[in-house]
C-alpha cells in the first residue's frame, strides 16, 4: 500500500483535485452551492473573487469587445496565481481534458501503438504557439472569440456542469487523436491554452528539481513525462526544470526510485540557466 | 525520383521551405477555422437573456461561463450545448418551455463578468428596471389564433406580466354571426419585453403568439415615408425643398409615349 501511495501520490492528488473542482462547479449549477460558480471560462470563488480565462479575454480584446472590469480582475487573479505555481499546473491539476488525454496515453503505451506507428511526427510541439496566434488572428478577422467556439476544454467542462449535448463527441475526438494519431497530441502539440499557460508559467516559483548525483539514468521519468523535452537535463546537470511547458504533474517525481527529482521553490537568484530549456524546444 | 532530390538541401533552402510550410499550414487552418466559426455563429433565431448586447457584440463579449444561467431562479436560461445548432456555450431561452418571469431584481444581469449582459441597458434612474429589458417581440399568427376565429380566448392577454399594456384586446363585430364580438389580442411593440409568458400560455397546439428577436419580428418602412399627421414625424420634412422634374414630350408623337406599351406586355 505504501508503495502504491509512493508511486502514485501526486496522480491521486491530481485526480482528486480535478474531480473535486468539477463537483464544486456542478454543485453550483445543480444545488446552488457558492464555493465555485460558473465554469473554467469565468467563475466566482465564494461569490466574491472573480477568475477569468486569460486566453478568452485576449480573444475578446482582439475581436473588438469592450473588456469589463470584473473580467480584467478575473484575468489578473488567474495570471498571478499561475505565474506563482506554474502555468501548466492548470493543465495537469484542473483541466478535465487531462483525464482524457492521460487515459489515451496510458492505453497507447499498453497497446504499444508507438511500435506500429514509427513514422516521423509531422508537427512539432511549437505548433501550440502557432494555434495560439492563429486563434487571435481568426478572432480579429471574424469578430468573435474563435477558440471559444471550438475549444473542447470549455465544451467538455461546460457539458459536465450544464449539460453535455453532443459534447461527448469532443471527448472522443481528443481521445482517438491522442491514441491513434499523435502521442500527447492535443495537450502536448495543439492546445493553445496549454501554450498560453506555458508562456505564463515561464517564471513560476514551483519547479521540479533534478539531482544529477542521485540519478541512475533509468529514464523512467522521461518515459512517463508528457512533455519529454523539458527533462533534457536528466543525468546531466543538477538544475530545475525551467521550461514553461512542464505541467508540474509530478509523474517524474513519483516514478523515480532514486529520489533524483523533487518539487522545490525556485531559487530566483543563482538561476543562470533560464532559457536553456527553451532553446531545446526550438 | 529525380537526381536533384537526392542531393542534400542547403540550410537556406530548408529555412525558406519550413517558413513557407508554416505559413501555408497556418493559412489552411485559418480558413477552415474561420469558415467553421462563421457557420456556427450564423444562427439569429434565438432569444438572449435580459440586457444582452446586440448579437454581433454579444458573440464577441460573452465568455460562456453560465453565471447568468446559475443566477436564474426559474431555469429559464440554458447554455447552448453541442448539437443544439446554436452558437455553442452561449445562453438563450425557449419561452414555450420556460419563459422569462421578469424578476424585479433581474439576478441574471449583474453577475455577468464581461458586460455581455449590460447592466446599464436595464437601469432607469439608477435602479434596475425590469420594464427596460428587451429580449424580443411577440407576434401573432392571425390564422391560427382562435380569438381571430371568433372563439373567446384571452389567455395571452391574461398571462402578460405587463397586463393591459403590452397586449390589449381590440373589439370588432363578428359579421358571420351578426351578434358576437371578436376580441382580438394586439401586441404593442413599444411595451413588449419579449418575456414569452404569452407564448407559454397560448392554448393552441403550437403557440399562435410567439416571441422572435426584434430584428426578425419587425419590418422597416424606410425614412422616405412621412407620417404627415404626426407633428414630430412631419418636422423631418420641414426644410425639404421640392424637386421639380419635367418630362419632355415625345418628338414624334405625344400619343406614343402614352399608349405604346409594347415593352410592358
Amino acid at each position: 500500500m505504501k508503495k502504491v501511495w509512493n508511486s502514485y501520490r501526486y496522480l491521486i492528488l491530481r485526480r482528486l483535485t480535478q474531480v473535486g473542482i468539477l463537483v464544486l462547479y456542478f454543485g453550483a449549477n445543480a444545488w446552488g452551492w457558492t464555493v465555485l460558480q460558473g465554469n473554467l471560462s469565468s467563475s466566482l470563488i465564494l461569490g466574491v473573487i472573480p477568475m477569468s480565462d486569460p486566453y478568452a479575454a485576449l480573444q475578446m480584446l482582439v475581436a473588438g469587445a469592450a473588456l469589463a472590469m470584473d473580467l480584467l480582475i478575473g484575468v489578473a487573479v488567474v495570471t498571478v496565481f499561475y505565474m506563482l505555481i506554474g502555468g501548466r499546473a492548470f493543465c495537469s491539476w484542473v483541466c478535465p481534458i487531462n483525464m482524457v488525454t492521460d487515459a489515451a496515453a496510458w492505453l497507447r503505451e499498453k497497446l504499444e501503438i508507438n511500435r506500429v506507428q514509427n513514422g516521423k511526427v509531422p508537427v512539432k510541439r511549437v505548433m501550440r504557439y502557432w494555434v495560439l496566434g492563429l486563434g487571435l488572428v481568426v478572432s480579429a478577422v471574424m469578430g468573435v472569440t474563435a477558440f471559444e467556439f471550438i475549444s473542447p476544454i470549455s465544451m467538455v467542462h461546460r457539458g459536465l456542469v450544464f449539460g453535455m449535448g453532443f459534447g461527448w463527441a469532443a471527448i472522443a475526438v481528443i481521445f482517438l487523436f491522442d491514441l491513434f494519431v499523435l502521442k500527447n497530441g492535443w495537450c502536448g502539440h495543439v492546445c493553445p491554452l496549454g501554450g498560453m499557460y506555458s508562456l505564463m508559467g515561464k517564471f513560476s516559483l514551483i519547479r521540479v528539481h533534478h539531482d544529477e548525483e542521485a540519478c541512475t539514468l533509468c529514464m523512467k521519468c522521461k518515459d512517463v513525462c508528457p512533455e519529454q523535452q523539458v527533462l533534457h537535463m536528466i543525468g546531466k546537470e543538477s538544475i530545475p526544470v525551467l521550461s514553461g511547458e512542464c505541467t508540474n504533474c509530478a509523474r517524474c517525481i513519483e516514478v523515480c526510485d532514486d529520489d533524483a527529482l523533487e518539487f522545490s521553490i525556485r531559487k530566483l537568484i543563482n538561476n543562470k540557466n533560464i532559457g536553456a530549456s527553451d532553446e531545446i524546444n526550438k | 525520383m529525380s537526381k536533384s532530390s537526392r542531393e542534400p538541401i542547403s540550410d537556406r533552402r530548408k529555412f525558406i521551405l519550413n517558413m513557407a510550410r508554416g505559413a501555408g499550414l497556418a493559412t489552411l487552418g485559418g480558413f477552415v477555422w474561420s469558415a467553421y466559426v462563421d457557420e456556427v455563429t450564423a444562427s439569429t433565431l434565438l432569444l438572449r437573456p435580459p440586457g444582452a448586447l446586440v448579437e454581433e457584440d454579444f458573440l464577441k463579449t460573452c465568455i460562456k461561463c453560465g453565471l447568468c444561467v446559475e443566477a436564474c431562479p426559474f431555469d429559464t436560461l440554458v447554455l447552448a450545448a453541442p448539437g443544439d445548432h446554436k452558437p455553442v456555450g452561449t445562453p438563450f431561452f425557449t419561452p414555450r418551455e420556460v419563459p422569462c418571469y421578469m424578476c424585479d431584481d433581474i439576478p441574471c444581469v449583474p453577475v455577468c463578468p464581461t458586460g455581455a449582459l449590460d447592466e446599464s441597458s436595464v437601469t432607469k434612474d439608477g435602479l434596475l428596471d425590469i420594464r427596460e429589458i428587451d429580449m424580443g417581440l411577440a407576434v401573432i399568427d392571425h390564422e391560427s389564433c382562435i380569438a381571430f376565429w371568433g372563439i373567446q380566448c384571452d389567455a395571452c392577454y391574461r398571462a402578460c406580466p405587463i397586463l393591459g399594456e403590452a397586449i390589449t384586446i381590440e373589439y370588432a363585430k363578428n359579421e358571420r354571426t351578426g351578434k358576437h364580438a371578436f376580441m382580438k389580442p394586439v401586441v404593442h411593440n413599444d411595451v413588449c419585453t419579449g418575456c414569452g409568458m404569452c407564448e407559454l400560455a397560448c392554448v393552441t397546439e403550437k403557440a399562435s403568439i410567439f416571441v422572435l428577436p426584434r430584428e426578425i419580428s419587425t419590418g422597416k418602412a424606410g425614412s422616405h415615408y412621412i407620417k404627415g399627421w404626426d407633428k414630430a414625424d412631419d418636422a423631418r420634412v420641414k426644410d425639404a425643398k421640392a424637386i421639380k422634374t419635367k418630362t419632355r414630350l415625345s418628338e414624334k408623337s405625344a400619343m406614343d409615349s402614352l399608349n405604346d406599351s409594347g415593352d410592358l406586355y
